[in-house]
């Protein structure tokens, strides 16, 4: 598992606080993981932090799972 | 009668009749206070008074840089904000046909945008630790309206507006956003009408007296208590029964 990923896992499990053995790529913030729209806002900023990365709203919406995460932040750290 | 120990607040215009009062009255319960405001002289000597617990934060709020630099600097000094005051205000009274943009940008800066400013800063660290509590300190004319004060009115019945959306945005974290409305109040703010204007304005309220800075403090204690948990997005109207909405 990517560097990323694993970052990103982490946040995930420490944010949400669920097991860390739910956050698997395809899972839903907000379906899989019980994640409310502020919550979505505080992950978004969350990884912002980490990454060092600037996340627009328009790309904020279309991250929906944790692949959705990872795929994005590596786009824009490539 | 409130318990505030082991919380943090800040307070700006805290060297202001109302914004001491709150500043001393929330130190009385146990808060460490962090008190903002321009005039730094004066804000030592509100510091002096309350003693330990209460930190020096001198800060210009018209801009957006000085928002932001003041809860760093509360957060360096004090680690956490818990309770945000927003009582910072100042008015530019003149009639509408005669006032200018800088009299109203002043007025909607310091007054309305500094607050959301300062909220949206001190909200993540709320949200984090699952307690806030943000309040306003409106004026009963954002509701009344009043001639002279276009720009004042418009200020605090946005600062309203502003606290009902937070409140909806920020309950489910343990966070509450509410205002408290003074009427007229015993402060420098007021001395400056006429004996002639006082004797009508008395008229008009039941009480048959001004309001005093700490009948305002008071109220702003109770919002940031524990026990005023399930109260959000409320304006408390503190006015001696002149307008009873």
């Amino acid at each position: 598992m990517s560097d990323i990923a694993e970052r990103v896992k982490n946040i995930v499990v420490d944010h949400l606080g669920v097991e860390a053995s739910k956050v698997t790529e395809n899972a839903s913030f907000i379906d899989d993981l019980g994640a409310d729209s502020l919550d979505t806002v505080e992950l978004v900023m969350a990884f912002e932090e980490e990454f060092g990365v600037e996340i627009s709203d328009d790309a904020a919406e279309k991250i929906l799972t944790v692949k959705d995460a990872i795929d994005y932040i590596q786009s824009q750290q490539g | 009668m409130f318990d505030l120990t082991g919380k943090f607040a800040l307070v700006t215009g805290a060297s202001g009749g109302i914004g001491q009062s709150i500043a001393k009255q929330l130190a009385a319960a146990g808060a460490k206070v962090g008190l903002s405001g321009t005039r730094v002289e004066a804000l030592e000597a509100v510091k002096a008074e309350i003693g330990e617990g209460a930190f020096v934060l001198p800060a210009n709020l018209a801009t957006a840089e000085g928002a932001e630099q003041l809860v760093r600097d509360a957060e360096a000094a004090m680690g956490q904000v818990d309770i945000l005051v927003n009582n910072a205000g100042l008015t530019r009274d003149t009639l509408a046909m005669r006032m200018k943009d800088e009299d109203w940008d002043t007025v909607l800066d310091v007054n309305l945008t500094a607050a959301f400013r300062l909220s949206r800063a001190v909200m993540r660290g709320m949200m984090k630790r699952r307690w806030g509590r943000i309040i306003g300190i409106t004026s009963i004319v954002g509701v009344t309206g009043n001639p002279g004060q276009t720009n004042y009115a418009a200020s605090k019945a946005g600062m309203i507006g502003m606290s009902k959306s937070l409140a909806q945005e920020l309950a489910s974290r343990g966070i509450t956003v509410n205002c408290v409305a003074p009427g007229f109040i015993d402060t420098p703010m007021t001395h400056v009408l006429s004996d002639d204007q006082k004797t009508r304005l008395l008229g008009g309220i039941p009480a048959g007296r001004l309001g005093t800075p700490e009948d305002i403090a008071a109220s702003v204690v109770y919002l940031a208590s524990e026990e005023a948990a399930y109260m959000t997005g409320q304006t408390l109207h503190v006015n001696g029964g002149m307008a009873m909405i």
